[in-house]
């Protein structure tokens, strides 16, 4: 045997100390001692949702309504600038997803009005229609691209703020792909109300009521230019839900935007009715104020992501910046309208593409099974290896452990979460593992049946192992990877426990057991081996 | 102790008619179960709504079958699962989308089948709803994966040692992949994206096993440069057989505790391992290796001799 440097021993050992220490936090479950000093690790392996329950949702955030909107609102803003400027036009209209049409009136203003909106409004491309006389401002691309990046940021955040508010520990809201939103609620186990939560839009907007408008021929599909036929839900006494419709003027007199805050109150006076209680900021308050000052008498209606909540008439000037929608709801619901209203409203609306909840009953037997199994396999395995290796074996069975120690505390340093596909991948780790210390001990029998002498045939058959040990172990890497890059969710957790799983088996199958080996034969130089 | 005492001296390679026979057939069984019975693809990849219910005492499938009817969900796929009080009812439905629907699918469900849980509750324990883009997305992701990690030890193999060696390594993957799915195929087992990743999994492990034969097989070329590559296989397969036996053996032992214990979720994807480590030590010996002598015969007969190449 080759000479042992000293480095060699004290890399195993740190190696396993240092893996222990991070597995300790995850094996007490994540509540340390108080004597446990502060800079030692504390991260747990988290748990996959389906071992502990809870709901994951992906959504698409429908990033063309977003563009729809920025178009929209280039409207208003190509008034303003057409009308400061002095410069006349005959239609304004948007006529596609992202594309305007101005048509222009006197001959004079053509290239003027075009000089001016090119300098004013770089984020659109012009384009000339029909002899100069009308002309298309279409988002450029990349700002196209820089819309759908923010609303996806912006929905994002508006999304952990409902979530955080919710109550919900450990949320994870994550970015997939362009305009996808991955969430995983663990623990929660009512989909429908996290889905309420989450999924709606909640665009509040003040609108007034069209009092002289035609109702009856709005229902009959002759809605008035400027008008818009919304329903609300009226609820009676008795519980029963009748749709009514209102007739509004389109234009939203004042938007959610300008809120600062939002609580769930019960109404003191009468039937013990929830509402909220909206505050809007000094901008909102003012405007608020005197929109109520010049329309009392009319009926202003209060309208949530194109639905009817209220349609109160003002009865005076309402100073300080407070109103309150009240609309039937249970307490809960009130509750949750305070704080999709607090948080904001989405950027565009999100669709449901994936759901998966798992009730905490199945998550629990799940873990338990699947740890179950583990034990069984691991304790089948260590034992066939002891009694067929002997000492040799033994030695194997020591590195498994260190290799499944490694692993879990791999998992808890970068805080990658543990699903059952994953305990499933450690589980196959062990065989090769395993594979690795019988390749080499296969081979040590071979050369000791060759006659060479004890510390000749394990040098050889070491080294002889290694390079398919290298081999074998590569080639399954790189399927553990293609599964990485190509896997989602618990598919992907399975790849990462593999890819660990498989740096760390060849640490100590190779290398832990040969120093180990060296150590214990150092001085001895048997004359024969048992294995 | 020893499993093999004597040096074994088996023709592994005289038996290649028998045995590309038994793996031909398999192959065309799968071939045809894929054509006439399909995939019993799961949600994950045909899109819809799966639903987990325990109900307090065990229930009779057409009970719940004939109680959901009125629903109108269109054709429901009811099945145990695991015992008789847990089923799982899973909508094929493409109809069925949108947010709302599904917490209101699962209320009228539980609710139409609440009298077969007499003085009970029904325990929904696990719903999913996959949408049929994602589901669709799945799919092309699972079949890439496949592709892409054949491929990437095709390059990887065909590095390492020589060409025709990656080549035969890829085919008794292929084997091995078809004969598994085909299994899921025939059995109607349902197709789910664990499944895939079992799959994959089978790729790796049965990539490993091969691999290890063929350093041998490379070793024992340059130990009997003047024998001809038929005996050369023989002698490597022969000596690598009890490693090959022991390694299969402690990973079936462990697969076996999963495929017992490690209950209803992951049974699925334990038998997929099971039926791939089985196949895939089968064709480490039996497909890979023989596959490159065939490659040789059909070569051009000036190549040069069989040596490693001397980059690596």
């Amino acid at each position: 045997m080759r000479q042992l440097p000293l480095w060699k021993p004290l890399l195993v050992l740190a190696v396993t100390l240092i893996s222990l220490l991070y597995c300790i936090p995850s094996m007490l479950g994540g509540k340390m001692p108080s004597w446990w000093p502060g800079w030692f690790p504390s991260q747990i392996v988290h748990r996959g949702l389906d071992l502990q329950g809870g709901i994951a949702l992906l959504y698409r955030v429908e990033i063309e309504k977003a563009v729809e909107q920025t178009t929209e609102n280039l409207i208003d803003e190509i008034r303003v600038v057409l009308r400061t400027e002095h410069l006349g036009h005959r239609s304004l209209q948007r006529i596609a997803m992202d594309t305007v049409e101005l048509g222009l009136g006197t001959p004079a203003d053509q290239d003027k009005t075009r000089q001016v909106l090119a300098k004013q409004l770089p984020n659109f491309s012009l384009t000339w229609m029909a002899e100069k006389t009308a002309f298309h401002l279409t988002l450029t691309p990349e700002y196209k691209k820089e819309v759908g990046r923010l609303s996806l940021d912006q929905a994002i955040e508006t999304i952990r703020s409902r979530v955080d508010q919710f109550g919900v520990t450990e949320p994870t809201i994550q970015k997939q792909g362009e305009d996808r939103i991955m969430i995983q609620l663990p623990g929660l186990d009512d989909p429908g109300r996290a889905k309420g939560l989450i999924g709606r839009t909640a665009r509040l907007e003040f609108k007034m009521v069209d009092e002289k408008g035609d109702l009856d021929a709005a229902l009959a599909g002759r809605v008035p230019p400027g008008d818009i036929l919304l329903y609300g839900e009226h609820v009676d006494r008795k519980g029963l839900k009748t749709k009514q419709p209102y007739l509004l003027k389109r234009r939203t007199v004042l938007a959610g935007d300008r809120l600062t805050d939002a609580r769930a109150s019960i109404d003191q006076n009468q039937y013990n009715e929830p509402y909220v209680m909206i505050t809007f900021d000094r901008q909102g308050a003012r405007k608020f104020g005197q929109l109520t000052g010049e329309s009392v008498g009319q009926r202003m209606a209060i309208v949530l992501d194109n639905k009817v909540y209220s349609a109160p008439v003002i009865r005076e000037k309402i100073d300080g910046g407070r109103a309150h929608i009240s609309g039937s709801f249970t307490p809960e619901e009130a509750h949750d309208l305070a704080i999709v209203l607090r948080a904001g409203a989405l950027p565009a609306p999100i669709t449901i593409l994936e759901e998966r909840s798992v009730g905490p009953t199945l998550g629990n037997d799940s873990i338990r099974q699947g740890l179950a199994a583990t034990w069984l396999g691991c304790a089948l395995v260590l034992l066939f290896m002891g009694f067929y290796y002997k000492g040799f074996g033994m030695l194997a069975n020591i590195a498994v452990i260190v290799n499944l120690f490694i692993l879990m505390a791999a998992l808890a340093m970068i805080q990658a979460t543990l699903t059952m596909p994953g305990i499933a991948g450690a589980v196959l780790l062990l065989g090769i593992s395993v594979d690795a210390n019988v390749l080499i001990f296969e081979r040590i029998r071979e050369e000791l049946r060759l006659g060479k002498n004890p510390m000749a045939a394990i040098d050889y058959g070491y080294d002889r192992a290694f390079i398919t040990i290298i081999d074998s172990h590569i080639t399954t890497l790189v399927t553990a990877l293609v599964l990485y890059q190509f896997g989602t969710g618990a598919v992907r957790g399975f790849a990462v426990t593999l890819i660990i799983g498989l740096v760390a088996s060849m640490f100590t199958a190779v290398f832990m057991t040969r120093v180990s080996v060296a150590l214990i034969l150092k001085n001895r130089r048997p004359k024969t081996l048992s294995i | 102790m020893e499993l093999i005492h004597k040096k074994t001296n088996i023709d592994f390679i005289g038996m290649r008619k028998y045995t590309f026979a038994f793996s031909g057939s398999l192959i065309i069984l799968s071939i045809l179960s894929f054509i006439f019975v399909g995939l019993n693809l799961g949600i994950d990849f045909a899109g819809g709504i799966l639903i987990q219910l325990r109900f307090p005492a065990p229930v009779k499938i057409q009970d719940i079958r004939s109680m959901a009817a009125p629903l109108g969900y269109g054709e429901l796929v009811i099945q145990e699962f695991g015992s008789s009080e847990e089923v799982i009812v899973r909508v094929v439905e493409r109809r069925i989308e949108g947010d709302m629907v599904q917490s209101e699918l699962v209320a009228k469900l539980t609710q139409a089948l609440q009298p077969l849980a007499a003085n009970g509750k029904i325990e929904v324990r696990r719903v999913e709803y996959v949408g049929p883009q994602v589901g669709k997305e799945l799919t092309w992701k699972g079949l890439m994966a496949v592709f892409y990690s054949l491929f990437a030890i095709l390059a990887y193999v065909g590095w390492r040692f020589e060409f025709r060696f990656a080549l035969g390594a890829v085919i008794a993957l292929f084997h091995d992949v078809v004969i598994t799915v085909g299994f899921f195929s025939f059995t109607h087992r349902e197709f789910t994206l664990v499944v895939v990743a079992a799959v994959l999994t089978i790729i790796g492990y049965s990539i490993n096993d091969t691999i290890v034969v063929f350093d041998r097989i490379r070793e024992t070329m340059k130990r009997l440069k003047k024998q001809p590559l038929p005996i050369i296989i023989n002698a490597a397969v022969n000596e690598t057989l009890s490693r090959t036996i022991i390694t299969s053996l402690t990973v079936v032992l462990v697969l076996l505790s999963l495929l017992l214990v490690g209950g209803e979720v992951i049974r699925d994807f334990s038998l997929a391992l099971f039926i791939g480590v089985v196949i895939g030590t089968y064709s480490s010996i039996f497909v890979a290796s023989p596959i490159v002598i065939l490659l040789e015969k059909r070569g051009a007969p000036s190549s040069p001799p069989l040596v490693e190449k001397k980059h690596v």
